[in-house]
């Protein structure tokens, strides 16, 4: 956790993993942007992505420790994805269905992840299904003494869901090593909260299940990231499960498919606008020190190399094979 | 080999394969307590809360936190009470276990199993009666399992226990306590996917599975006494069906009866009937014939409207007679 006026080597080490994170922030919504791009010119079927979200996503996932705890995102979570390694041009593999896409060969619609090797689990499109399995991971962690922790992503709608409660329900009665990140926008597609819960705050839910809730201002990545770090580092000694809501908005459409304007008004996007979690962290980093303009306009078009070279190369990979259909229905090796 | 029950041979099973597996699990409602059937009995004293885990009353999560224990390294064996409350678990089974590894490209497995007491004539009513395999193996990705012996209902569960898939177990609960077989006291699997030629005959073919497949070697029995010699296969494995067997059985006698206690429309039936139409069309002498379980949403309470749904002893010996002189 970061605290005032720390001695200067822990000064420096925040302001590292401060310039880390704000750099996958820019290469987030960069590919992201791209993404939409890709969709409008007519060159990928579909896009989902966060732009809005990369302090929520971002600040979050620097609190895992990659390859030991367990990730479930959903398929806003460019962001996630970005800070656990996964490349732009791997992400892209997968908006355009090729197949070498890590997370389905060419499957799955984009930004549904599965990435064995960051122990990022393999999620469907129906709305807190992956909560039971979060759970479940934890509920093995602990039964085995492994000090790992689970944190399952999850956007407000998913809370109307039984398996929400299904899952935050076990999780507790266990007193398991389980985040629920939820990363509350305000609309599940065109329903806005008010039609999701009489609750104000998702975070009010946990004392049904008598665990710990944080609201957190999800545009706000340095407190997403010590709620996060915080909660994270309590499953790991046993006090779990945490539930967390950040607070965010997401500044484009559901996917590209949706149209935005149908259910919000522009002024509050514009509102919005003026509180882009990226702005507000380049803000903070200038006036810290911690950010020259040199590095931000350096980052940035670093970022839009990166993306416009993975859009190249990934665009051209080879697509499945069509008869791949046929394959990994069933596995051929005895496990147990 | 000792005269095992159904019932206990399925808590064999269970109880060999928790020694021989450290991480195994048993969950699901009132298991410690040993299951309404019983099936658990003894298995918390042995194993313990954390390995034989009573769950909150919520099939969905049930089969949903299995998949998660089973991605992490365990071997869980959910129990859905009664077949019919698998429902609420659907999503899980069908949008997520049995996609699993098919969406991952095969980046995840999910070895899990679902025990569900299936089938009815136990005055179970509308919800402690249902079969709903039919549904189930329609879903590529699943694997579907009835046994009708103990020795099948041992030998699957062990090979259910260490498939690397999701495999849907349909234990028949009115043969618990019926059914009573050989099956070695040692470790022993049935393979998944391979039917049983349980009787073999000239005159007609009986293609059953589960209980009524115990009800058609009886009734086999009943006409064999009057001269008609019928050839009787158990599925066993209801997905993947096993159609080199189904094939065989059909072309011995050109004449076919499917009977199954699920409903008719859209039962295995059909999908049997279908495989030998398509591929052994030339061999037959009658039209292929079903015999099911009525079509309506499910079995009544009444005992005189149960015995009218179910296919019965008697409905299976009029059916292969009317077959047999076609």
């Amino acid at each position: 956790m970061v605290r005032a006026k720390e001695p200067r080597p822990q000064v420096s080490a925040a302001a590292k993993l401060h310039r880390l994170m704000y750099r996958d922030m820019l290469r987030s919504r960069e590919l992201s942007d791209r993404m939409f791009a890709l969709n409008r010119q007519g060159r990928a079927a579909f896009a989902v992505t966060g732009q809005g979200h990369e302090a929520a996503q971002v600040g979050s996932a620097y609190a895992i420790k990659r390859g030991i705890d367990w990730v479930l995102p959903y398929y806003r979570d460019v962001g996630v994805m970005i800070a656990l390694g996964m490349s732009p041009h791997e992400i892209l593999l997968g908006l355009f269905a090729k197949a070498d896409d890590p997370s389905s060969g060419g499957r799955q619609m984009p930004c549904h992840w599965s990435w064995p090797e960051a122990r990022v689990v393999t999620r469907s499109s129906v709305i807190a299904a992956n909560l039971p399995h979060a759970a479940g991971i934890a509920y093995a962690s602990k039964l085995r003494g492994l000090k790992e922790v689970s944190i399952a992503y999850f956007g407000e709608g998913a809370t109307s869901e039984g398996d929400f409660h299904e899952a935050v329900n076990f999780a507790a009665i266990h007193k398991l090593p389980v985040v629920f990140f939820c990363e509350n926008n305000g609309y599940a597609i065109s329903e806005s909260q008010e039609k999701q819960m009489s609750v104000l705050h998702v975070a009010d839910r946990a004392k049904g299940y008598d665990i710990d809730g944080q609201t957190v201002d999800g545009n706000d990545i340095v407190a997403v990231h010590q709620t996060a770090q915080w909660s994270i580092d309590e499953c790991r000694r046993g006090r779990g499960p945490k539930l967390i809501e950040a607070k965010t908005y997401r500044l484009v459409p559901h996917t590209s498919s949706d149209d935005d304007r149908r259910y919000r008004t522009r002024a509050e996007l514009d509102e919005w606008i003026k509180r882009d979690p990226i702005d507000r962290f380049r803000r903070r980093l200038l006036e810290e020190g911690t950010l020259t303009e040199d590095d931000d306009r350096e980052w940035r078009a670093d970022a839009k190399r990166e993306v416009a070279e993975a859009v190249a190369s990934a665009e051209q990979a080879p697509d499945p094979a069509p008869e791949d259909a046929l394959r990994h229905v069933f596995g051929t090796q005895e496990t147990a | 080999m000792a005269e095992t029950t159904y019932i206990d041979a399925i808590r064999d099973a269970l109880l060999e394969e928790m020694e021989r597996l450290p991480t195994m699990i048993v969950l699901g409602e009132d298991i410690q307590e040993g299951g309404v059937f019983r099936v658990t009995d003894g298995m918390l004293d042995r194993f313990g809360p954390g390995r034989v885990l009573d769950t909150p009353l919520a099939e969905s999560s049930i089969v949903g936190v299995s998949i998660g224990m089973a991605t992490n390294g365990c071997v869980p064996v959910a129990e859905m009470q009664f077949a019919d409350f698998a429902f609420p678990a659907f999503n899980q089974i069908i949008s997520e276990a049995a996609k699993w590894r098919y969406r991952s490209n095969n980046g995840w497995g999910c070895p899990i199993v679902v025990r569900a007491p299936s089938g009815g004539g136990i005055r179970g009513a509308l919800y402690h009666s249902q079969s709903i395999e039919a549904m189930l193996a329609h879903v590529p990705g699943l694997k579907v399992v009835a046994p009708a012996t103990p020795y099948d209902a041992k030998g699957l569960l062990k090979a259910a226990i260490r498939d690397p898939d999701p495999v849907i177990y349909l234990e028949q609960k009115r043969a618990y306590r019926l059914l009573k077989g050989d099956v070695p006291a040692g470790d022993f699997t049935v393979s998944i996917g391979e039917a049983a030629l349980r009787r073999e005959g000239d005159d007609l073919t009986v293609i059953s599975y589960g209980m009524t497949a115990y009800e058609c070697l009886a009734a086999a029995d009943e006409l064999a006494a009057d001269g008609i010699s019928a050839t009787v296969l158990d599925l066993r494995t209801l997905a993947p069906l096993d159609r080199d067997a189904i094939l065989d059985a059909a072309k011995r006698t050109g004449k076919v009866l499917i009977v199954h206690e699920d409903n008719l429309t859209g039962g295995i039936g059909g999908e049997v009937a279908a495989i030998i139409a398509e591929h052994a069309f030339d061999f037959l002498d009658a039209p292929i014939r079903r015999l099911a379980g009525l079509d309506v949403p499910s079995m009544p309470y009444s005992a005189v409207m149960e015995a009218y749904f179910m296919p019965s002893r008697e409905k299976i010996v009029t059916a292969m007679r009317e077959l047999a002189a076609y």
